[in-house]
C-alpha cells in the first residue's frame, strides 16, 4: 500500500523559496519607499521622514516630461514599424518556401542574440559612414531592429498554426488577398501580434545600450534616470518616476494577459 | 455541349518532377467524376489545377468553356471541399458556411438564410451557433460540404473527402454524396486513393499513375477490363497472368488479367479453363478466404467464399475459371 504523500513541502524548501522571492522583490519595495523620503541627497536607511512633496516636484520638472514623451514616441513608432515588418516577414517565412528562407529567419532573429553593445556600435558606425545625423529617427531605427524580432517570433509561431489550407479555403470561397488577410489571417494571429507588440514596446521603453549609441542629444527615460542617479540633488524624483512607470506598464501587461488567455473566443467575437 | 472541365495536353512540372504530364481530360456537365490513384500520382495536382491553386506549366484548361489559366481561385466558379475540411476555427458554423456569400457582399439576412438552408441540406440544422472544434469529424465534413455548395458552384471539387472518416460513416457519406449530386445536378470531381470509393460513387473514373492517366472509363470498364498491369493491380487487385501462362491456357496474349473472385478452387468442368498449382498461404478476411497459389513460379491470388472449404498450405489444387473472366491486355 502506498503511504500518504504529504502535500506540504519541507520547511527548508519553504524558507528557501521565501528567501528567493524576497531577494527579487524587496529591492523594488525599497524603490517605492525612497520615493517618500525627506532626505534628498543619499538613500539612508531608515528614511529620516516621509513626505509626498516629490510627486509635486516631479510633476513640475520639464526634463522628466521631455524624457517620458521621447520614450513613448520612440517605443510607439518602433513597435509600429516592427508590427508591419515582423508580420510580413513571418508570413513569408511560414507560408512559402524559397531559396534562403532559413538564412533570412536566422538573420531576423540575430539582433536579439547579439549583445546590445555590438548592435549599437554597428549602427553608430553605419550611420556615421552614411552621414546620417543622430536624431530621434536613428533611435527609432535602432530600437526597431530588436522590436521586429519579438513580433516576428510571436507571429511566426502563430502562422504555423494557421494551416495553409485555411488561406486556400478563403480564396476558394471567393475572397481576394486583402479579404483573406482581414477575415481569416488577422483574427487568427491578432492576439499573437498584440502580445508581440506589447513586448516590443516594453523592450524599447527600457532600452539603454543601443540608445546611447544611436541617440544624439536626446535622452530617453532610462537614460535620463541613469544620469539622474549620478546627481546628488532631488534623488527621490527618480524613484517617483520609477514607481509611476512601473504602475503604468503593469496595467497593459495585465490587460495583455487577460486578452491572450482566452484569445480564441475574442478573435472572432466581433462577427 | 460544353464540357464542365477540359484539359488539353496539360502539364504541371515542379523542376524535374512531372506531377502532371500531358494529360487530356474531358469531364461532362453533371457528371460524378473520380480521379483515382496512389499518392504522388498527380490526381491531387489535377484537382488543384482546376481550383486554381496551381497553374499549368503547359497545355490549356477550360472550365465550362472559359479559359482557366491565369484566373485566380477567387474568380473561378468552382468550390473545394478540402481533405482536412479547412473550417475557419475562429468563426461559428453559420459564419463559416456564409463566408463565401459575405466576401461577395451578400446582405446579412440573405446570407444567414442561405447558410441555414445549406446546413439543413447536409442534415445539420440548428448547428449554426457552434464552433468547428465542437463538431465530430463527420459533422465537420458536412459543414465543409455546405460551405462549398452554398456558393452554387458549377463544379464541386472534393479532395479525399471521406479519407478521415471511419468505415461506417464513410459508407453512409458515399450514399449521401451520390444522392446530393443527383438532386443538385452539379458536376462533382473527387480525388481518392480508395478504389472501392471510386467504383461505388463515380459515373466515370480516371486512374492516375506517374502524372499520367492510365485508363479512363466507367467503373465496370475499369474493374473488369483493365488495360494496363497498373490498373489491373491497383483497381481490384487483379491477378496479371504472364504470356507463358496464357500460352498454356491456349490463349495467345502478352498478358491477361484475372480477378481473384472469378477463380474457384478444385472444381472445374468442361467449358472452364484450369491451372494446377500449390497453396502457399491463406488468410481469413471475413466474407472470403484469401488463398495464394503458386503456378509455375507465378503467384495467383484467389478470393474464395468463406463457405467453401479451404485447402491446407502445401496442398496441390486445380484453379478453375471461365474464359470470359480472363481479360487480355495490350501490354505486359
Amino acid at each position: 500500500m502506498r503511504s500518504d504523500r504529504s502535500t506540504t513541502a519541507p520547511l527548508g524548501l519553504k524558507i528557501a523559496a521565501i528567501g528567493g522571492l524576497a531577494f527579487l522583490h524587496i529591492p523594488i519595495l525599497l524603490i517605492f519607499l525612497y520615493a517618500f523620503t525627506t532626505e534628498e541627497k543619499s538613500y539612508q536607511f531608515p528614511p529620516p521622514g516621509l513626505t509626498l512633496q516629490w510627486f509635486a516636484v516631479t510633476w513640475n520638472r520639464p526634463d522628466v516630461w521631455a524624457a517620458l514623451t521621447l520614450s513613448v514616441k520612440v517605443a510607439t513608432i518602433a513597435t509600429a514599424i516592427a508590427l508591419v515588418l515582423g508580420t510580413l516577414c513571418a508570413a513569408a517565412v511560414s507560408q512559402t518556401r524559397f531559396f534562403g528562407r532559413e538564412t533570412i529567419s536566422l538573420l531576423v532573429i540575430l539582433p536579439i542574440a547579439l549583445p546590445g553593445i555590438i548592435t549599437g556600435i554597428a549602427l553608430r558606425s553605419a550611420f556615421s559612414m552614411a552621414d546620417i545625423p543622430f536624431s530621434f529617427w536613428t533611435i527609432v531605427l535602432g530600437h526597431a531592429t530588436f522590436c521586429i524580432v519579438v513580433v516576428y517570433n510571436n507571429a511566426v509561431a502563430r502562422f504555423r498554426r494557421v494551416s495553409g489550407s485555411l488561406i486556400e479555403a478563403s480564396m476558394d470561397l471567393g475572397a481576394d488577398g486583402f479579404q483573406t488577410f482581414r477575415h481569416i489571417i488577422l483574427p487568427n494571429i491578432g492576439t499573437a501580434l498584440l502580445a508581440g507588440g506589447m513586448l516590443a514596446f516594453a523592450l524599447s521603453f527600457d532600452e539603454v545600450i543601443v540608445t546611447t549609441f544611436t541617440g544624439g542629444q536626446q535622452s530617453t527615460l532610462p537614460i535620463w534616470m541613469l544620469e539622474e542617479l549620478i546627481r546628488p540633488r532631488q534623488r527621490p524624483v527618480t524613484n517617483v518616476v520609477a514607481m509611476v512607470v512601473m504602475l503604468v506598464t503593469f496595467l497593459p501587461i495585465l490587460a495583455a494577459y487577460y486578452l491572450t488567455r482566452d484569445g480564441d473566443q475574442i478573435a472572432g467575437a466581433g462577427k | 455541349m460544353t464540357a464542365a472541365v477540359l484539359f488539353e495536353n496539360v502539364s504541371r512540372h515542379f523542376g524535374a518532377v512531372k506531377a502532371v504530364d500531358a494529360v487530356d481530360l474531358e469531364i461532362a456537365a453533371g457528371e460524378f467524376f473520380a480521379m483515382l490513384g496512389p499518392s504522388g500520382s498527380g490526381k491531387t495536382t489535377c484537382l488543384r489545377l482546376m481550383a486554381g491553386f496551381e497553374q499549368p506549366t503547359g497545355g490549356h484548361i477550360e472550365i465550362f468553356g472559359e479559359t482557366a489559366e491565369g484566373v485566380p481561385p477567387y474568380r473561378r466558379s468552382v468550390n473545394t471541399v478540402f481533405q482536412d475540411y479547412a473550417l475557419f476555427p475562429h468563426l461559428s458554423i453559420l459564419d463559416n458556411v456564409a463566408y463565401g456569400l459575405m466576401v461577395k457582399g451578400v446582405g446579412k439576412d440573405e446570407r444567414r438564410k442561405a447558410a441555414e438552408d445549406a446546413l439543413a441540406m447536409v442534415k445539420l440544422p440548428g448547428y449554426g451557433q457552434r464552433r468547428p472544434g465542437q463538431l465530430s469529424g463527420g459533422q465537420r465534413q458536412r459543414v465543409a460540404l455546405a460551405r462549398a455548395l452554398v456558393n452554387k458552384p458549377k463544379v464541386l471539387l472534393l479532395d479525399e473527402p471521406l479519407g478521415a472518416l471511419d468505415l461506417k460513416l464513410r459508407e453512409q457519406m458515399q450514399e449521401e454524396l451520390k444522392s446530393l449530386q443527383k438532386s443538385l445536378g452539379i458536376t462533382f470531381v473527387f480525388v481518392t486513393h480508395d478504389q472501392g470509393e471510386a467504383l461505388s460513387m463515380a459515373d466515370r473514373i480516371a486512374v492516375f499513375n506517374d502524372g499520367k492517366i492510365q485508363q479512363l472509363g466507367t467503373p465496370e470498364d475499369i474493374y473488369k477490363r483493365p488495360q494496363t498491369r497498373f490498373v489491373a493491380d491497383f483497381v481490384g487487385s487483379s491477378n496479371v497472368l504472364s504470356s507463358a501462362i496464357c500460352a498454356r491456357l491456349g490463349v495467345p496474349a502478352k498478358a491477361a488479367s484475372l480477378r481473384p473472385e472469378a477463380i474457384a478452387i478444385g472444381t472445374s468442368w468442361a467449358e472452364q479453363l484450369s491451372l494446377p498449382g500449390t497453396v502457399t498461404a491463406r488468410s481469413f478476411l471475413g466474407a472470403t478466404n484469401r488463398v495464394s497459389v503458386d503456378c509455375n513460379g507465378e503467384k495467383i491470388i484467389v478470393a474464395s467464399p468463406a463457405a467453401m472449404p479451404v485447402p491446407e498450405i502445401g496442398a496441390d489444387v486445380q484453379l478453375a475459371f471461365s474464359r470470359n473472366d480472363l481479360h487480355l491486355m495490350e501490354e505486359a
